[in-house]
């Protein structure tokens, strides 16, 4: 009886000193690391921003300036965040990051950028799991047509062209895929309604938010 | 218990004969999943390599302080510990790589190769051989995978180690290759069944190998012995 319980004891305490030195170890590493993780981080997502921007207009951080907003009819998501870009105090432009909820094969994440007088300053595809060689044209490095949303606005093309070619509107789609494209053009679309209904308000300073969403990330 | 194996022997046990990949199909899950470039490939190779020689390293370590009933909870304890390093390092140092396989990476906990390796190896033998073991399984696993993910990017988009640079550094800009922007490619190859395709085709060149190889060494020694007769 003695032994038995002494082994169990003996066991139980070598698998802890195993979790506790695996845990320990983690942790070090990522106390020495971490940091520049969420400096990797930082950059990586500044680049995103940078290319969608006016950077010569801009001369705050969007990054340190963002709120949480929640919009899931016409964002896609239950959060979403919004960064906003501007010269002093007078607003620039808002970056969202949308979901495309109808993807044809699970949800697209966007990074869009809306100037303040309405028009898209560019949209980029974040992350998606779209068919290699057909849906996934929508990223930048594959095919420019996610370029072609620069400039576009509510207007130009008016709401109803709001749609690929196939469905009576302006916008491309690509040879044997059309799901990935619509879904795109009309989460883009959903997003500047948005950025449209909600106005000045997107661009209110809340200081009691932003320190929240510190950290946040998509 | 047999006699330990030989160095040599375990080396090329570990990258040809005993290949975990080709021979004993395990890990197949990132196997099937990463290759779809040769940088992918070789990112992914690099990363299990790692975290097989240090688990295997730890687990011939400790070999004599675990007993056998929780052997199986401490092997699965050290390797996600080092999986989790590995993450953490590459998302430190090898971020827009990390953004290409950040999921598969957290996956390499549940490779069988490795538990495998600590289980039927590292747990009773030496720290020497099991590093060598673990070094050699894992160059195994990433000669494959880096020809699998070449083969398939090759053939699915005309381009050899591309983005290369995102791990290797600038100068693997040389090594990269493309056949120009308007190559079509077979789509299927990048596509899973590409995957399963491409794997059957090695196994395929691996098991016709070693039958030539087989061949040759029976040919060589029989006319030895048949020469003597007709000789005479």
């Amino acid at each position: 009886m003695m032994t038995k319980a002494k082994s169990i004891l003996l066991s139980g305490v070598v698998l802890g000193a195993f979790a506790i030195g695996g845990v320990s170890l983690v942790a070090v590493t990522h106390g020495s690391v971490g940091e520049r993780i969420a400096d990797n981080q930082y950059q990586a997502m500044k680049r995103k921003l940078d290319t969608i921007l006016p950077a010569e207009q801009i001369n705050n951080d969007p990054l340190q300036d963002s709120l949480r907003v929640s919009a899931r009819d016409l964002l896609g998501a239950d959060a979403t965040q919004v960064y906003r870009a501007r010269h002093d105090a007078s607003p620039v432009a808002v970056v969202l990051e949308p979901v495309v909820p109808d993807g044809y094969a699970g949800p697209i994440k966007l990074l869009v950028s809306v100037l303040h007088d309405g028009t898209l300053g560019g949209v980029r595809v974040v992350s998606h799991h779209e068919t290699p060689g057909l849906g996934d044209k929508i990223e930048e490095a594959k095919s420019d047509w996610v370029l072609d949303f620069t400039g576009k606005s509510l207007t130009n093309p008016p709401l109803e062209k709001w749609a690929v070619k196939r469905d009576g509107g302006e916008f491309d789609q690509f040879t044997g895929a059309t799901i990935t494209p619509r879904s795109i053009v009309n989460a883009v679309r959903d997003t500047l309604l948005y950025v449209q209904q909600q106005g000045e308000s997107l661009y209110q300073p809340i200081e009691t938010e932003t320190a929240t969403i510190e950290g946040g990330q998509g | 218990m047999s006699a330990p194996q030989s160095y040599g022997s375990i080396f090329s046990g570990g990258i040809w004969s005993n290949n975990q990949m080709l021979v004993a199909l395990l890990g197949l899950c990132p196997l099937l999943a990463t290759t779809t470039s040769a940088t992918n490939g070789l990112g992914m190779g690099l990363a299990t390599t790692a975290v097989i020689v240090c688990s295997n390293g730890t687990v011939s370590l400790v070999r004599n302080l675990v007993r056998p009933e929780i052997r199986i909870p401490v092997f699965v304890l050290v390797i996600a510990s080092f999986v989790t390093l590995v993450e953490l390092i590459m998302q430190a140092f090898f971020y827009d790589l990390y953004q290409v396989l950040g999921l598969f990476i957290s996956l390499i906990v549940v490779n069988c190769m490795i538990i495998g390796r600590a289980e039927a190896f590292a747990s009773k033998n030496r720290v020497d051989r099991a590093l060598l073991d673990g070094l050699a399984v894992g160059l195994g696993a990433t000669l494959v995978l880096t020809t699998l993910g070449g083969l398939r990017e090759f053939v699915g988009q005309g381009t050899l180690f591309h983005q290369a640079d995102l791990l290797l550094g600038d100068w693997a800009k040389a090594i990269s290759l493309s056949l120009g922007e308007d190559f079509q490619g077979a789509l299927i190859a990048i596509l899973p069944p590409g995957a399963f395709i491409g794997l059957g085709l090695m196994i395929a060149l691996k098991n016709l190998i070693d039958q030539y190889a087989k061949r040759r060494a029976a040919a060589r020694a029989v006319p030895a012995v048949r020469t003597d007769p007709s000789a005479a």
